[in-house]
């Protein structure tokens, strides 16, 4: 049926039971899809207060009502669960072509309960869901698995979303990978699925997602994809580079985090730069279903290859863990994809790990690998394996930067928000993008109100990156609009071009509803009250709206930052109010009665 | 005065990476771009001394120039 968008398929892993579901119209309206109506699955069906890795907690794969349509980057589902790393409502969002594949089978929204009695794996063929056994690959890489499973299912054309050993042991800052090299990284999901014994769900689908209004959606298209195209980053930069040309510009500007955040300018940059990567070491592209802008890389370094690495991976194994070598940097990355673990997390605690050693208080004689020495990049490596294995005082990283600094008497050393590892951007250099990191409802996280746009890169208006004035209202415009991208199943990336009406005329032409972009905001402030009222029950009390006391206390020492500090003590009170919450961050009823949420 | 000039991504092809310029009077960035056969129009981004410039600002000796074709990511 043309637009349509409201099949859940629920799938009892315990007991084996298999049931179809329709989506009400109007829930499904209210939320839109993707994250947001994935969060509201969860936070009706699951206790906030809930024990991430028990069987009692749900996953939720979701796409958006775009996903797999003809519309621009249109790749992206959703993993919804409670995060065994934030203790918060985790969304992670992947693309490629796995979302799409779900879609063409002819389902929506994927919920898991339960855990399986052995390692099992999902087939969903055409919407007929069966389950398997996946003892032969419990233990086995994420590459091994996906050829592994392709070949047993005899479906050449299936897509695979898989954990690696890091989820199947539990590490809190665990991914799921699906077609290889694309993950939905971040707040450990990979664990969640570890947890319910579940290694794969391999989907193959022939339908496809038609557009309520064809004509229309067909007109559309084209005229976005002339605007993605003209845009200098979605038609040059991103294309050409990839997302790693942020490098030199993130480091020029002196907000570059360095050796865990000590600074923000990373000497040798520009030998570790999206430059350099597509110099030295690109052989193509890893390109997500029907994407105009291309921006996946695919490298090669010695006799490793894969997919990535992206500008935060290329961050966290390079400038945090002060590593100039690309090389080691794309066999750190092949690791992750392999074992199943998010970079930014990776790269982080190693990061973390190197601090700890360079103040005396993790020893020597404990490190049962290479030394824990920034600069080192064999170090990164093969703390980037043993992490995924599980392996020695690896086990213990695995746990995530600020358990394993806790473990040592010093989480302040952990550079988290809520525990989950921050993003490649000195929010000391950045007011806006500090307040979003602070509030983000998934903990530590860029892509939760990408402030950079505006602070950086000057899109949709270049705002002063030091100055807090205004800085409140646009955290929250930024939040509920990638609220609102993030639940139609599109790529944030097209935001450098497309704009708000271009969203509400995607999704009226493909749904063949007829809202307005005010009526499309306010779903994204929704959405993101709801994940607030989840995480506030969850026991994740306001006052974890803050940044590492580093990021707060230490001004920068050089750089274009140099002096500086986040002020977040004058930006939250400001934004609670933005929000339309008690000065304490709670919702007030007035602001959950105008959104009709609860 | 020497100011030093970085230029990054499509804006290096066929031109540098990093150049030490002397200039004769301090001149607006303006100035710099025509010195350098850069169309203000290839420039999405212009950083003097790590803070982000327009391009009338004044050089002074010594700044540091960073150059930027639109490029973006994350």
């Amino acid at each position: 049926m043309s637009g349509y968008y409201g099949t859940l398929v629920r799938v009892n892993l315990t007991t084996g039971k298999i049931s179809t579901e329709t989506i009400d119209r109007a829930v499904a309206g209210k939320f839109i899809g993707g994250r947001g109506l994935g969060t509201y699955y969860l936070k009706k069906e699951i206790d906030p207060k809930v024990d991430p890795l028990s069987p009692d907690n749900k996953l939720i794969f979701a796409t958006g009502p775009l996903t797999g349509s003809t519309m621009p980057a249109a790749s992206r589902y959703m993993a919804i669960t409670k995060s065994p790393l934030t203790g918060t409502v985790a969304s992670s969002n992947a693309g490629g072509y796995w979302g799409p594949e779900l879609r063409f089978a002819g389902v929506d929204l994927l919920i898991l309960e339960g855990k399986a009695p052995k390692p099992a794996y999902l087939l969903i063929h055409d919407g007929k869901v069966t389950i398997h056994d996946a003892s032969a690959y419990w233990g086995k890489l994420v590459g091994e698995t996906t050829d592994g499973l392709l070949a047993e299912c005899r479906e050449p054309k299936a897509r695979v979303l898989c954990i690696g050993p890091a989820g199947e042991h539990l590490s809190p800052i665990a991914a799921i990978l699906n077609d290889k090299y694309r993950a939905a990284g971040r707040s450990g999901v990979g664990a969640v699925m570890g947890s319910k014994n579940l290694k794969a769900v391999v989907v193959r689908g022939t339908g496809k997602v038609a557009a309520a209004q064809p004509d229309k959606a067909e007109a559309l298209r084209k005229d976005l994809l002339a605007l993605i195209k003209a845009n200098g980053v979605t038609g040059q930069g991103l294309p050409t580079y990839g997302t790693a040309v942020l490098v030199n510009i993130i480091n020029e500007s002196g907000i570059y985090p360095t050796r865990n955040f000590q600074t923000g300018v990373f000497e040798t940059a520009n030998q570790a730069s999206g430059e350099a990567l597509k110099e030295k070491y690109l052989t193509g592209k890893d390109v997500c279903f029907r994407c105009p802008i291309a921006c996946g890389r695919y490298c090669k370094a010695d006799d490793v290859e894969g997919g990535g690495p992206e500008y935060e991976t290329l961050w966290a194994f390079s400038a945090d863990c002060g590593v100039s070598d690309l090389g080691v940097v794309i066999k750190a990355n092949k690791w992750c994809n392999e074992y199943g673990l998010d970079t930014i997390s990776a790269g982080a605690t190693i990061a973390c790990a190197m601090e700890m050693v360079q103040r005396g208080i993790l020893k020597p004689g404990e490190v049962d690998g290479p030394p824990l020495q920034f600069g080192s990049g064999a170090a990164i490596v093969e703390w980037t394996r043993k992490m995924g294995a599980g392996e020695g005082l690896g086990a213990k990283m695995a746990l995530g930067s600020y358990r394993f600094a806790e473990l040592y008497g010093v989480p302040e050393l952990s550079m988290s928000v809520k525990k989950q590892e921050l993003p490649a951007y000195d929010p000391r250099g950045l007011q806006g993008h500090g307040l979003q990191y602070a509030t983000s409802n998934r903990g530590g996280c860029h892509v939760r109100g990408y402030m950079i746009s505006a602070e950086v890169l000057g899109i949709p208006e270049k705002l002063d990156p030091h100055s807090i004035e205004g800085k409140a209202k646009w955290a929250k415009l930024f939040q509920d609009l990638t609220a609102v991208i993030d639940s139609l199943g599109l790529c944030l990336f097209t935001s450098f071009a497309v704009k708000p009406d271009h969203y509400r005329d995607m999704y009226n032409v493909v749904t063949g509803r007829s809202v307005t972009t005010d009526e499309l905001l306010a779903a994204g402030e929704r959405i993101w009250n709801m994940e607030r009222l989840f995480n506030l029950a969850a026991g994740i009390s306001p006052d974890q709206d803050t940044l590492p006391k580093r990021l707060l206390k230490e001004p920068l020492l050089e750089g274009g930052a140099k002096g500086k500090v986040h002020r977040l003590s004058e930006l939250l009170p400001e934004y609670y109010r933005e929000r339309g919450w008690t000065p304490a961050g709670v919702p007030t009823e007035e602001k959950l009665a105008q959104l009709a949420v609860k | 005065m020497q100011v030093e000039v970085r230029l990054f991504a499509a804006l290096r092809e066929g031109r540098f990476g990093t150049q030490r310029l002397e200039l004769a009077v301090p001149c607006p960035v303006r100035d710099l771009l025509q010195l350098l056969s850069i169309c203000e129009g290839e420039v999405f981004l212009c950083l003097v001394n790590g803070q982000h410039s327009k391009l009338d600002r004044k050089l002074a000796d010594g700044d540091v120039v960073s150059l930027f074709p639109a490029v973006g990511g994350g």
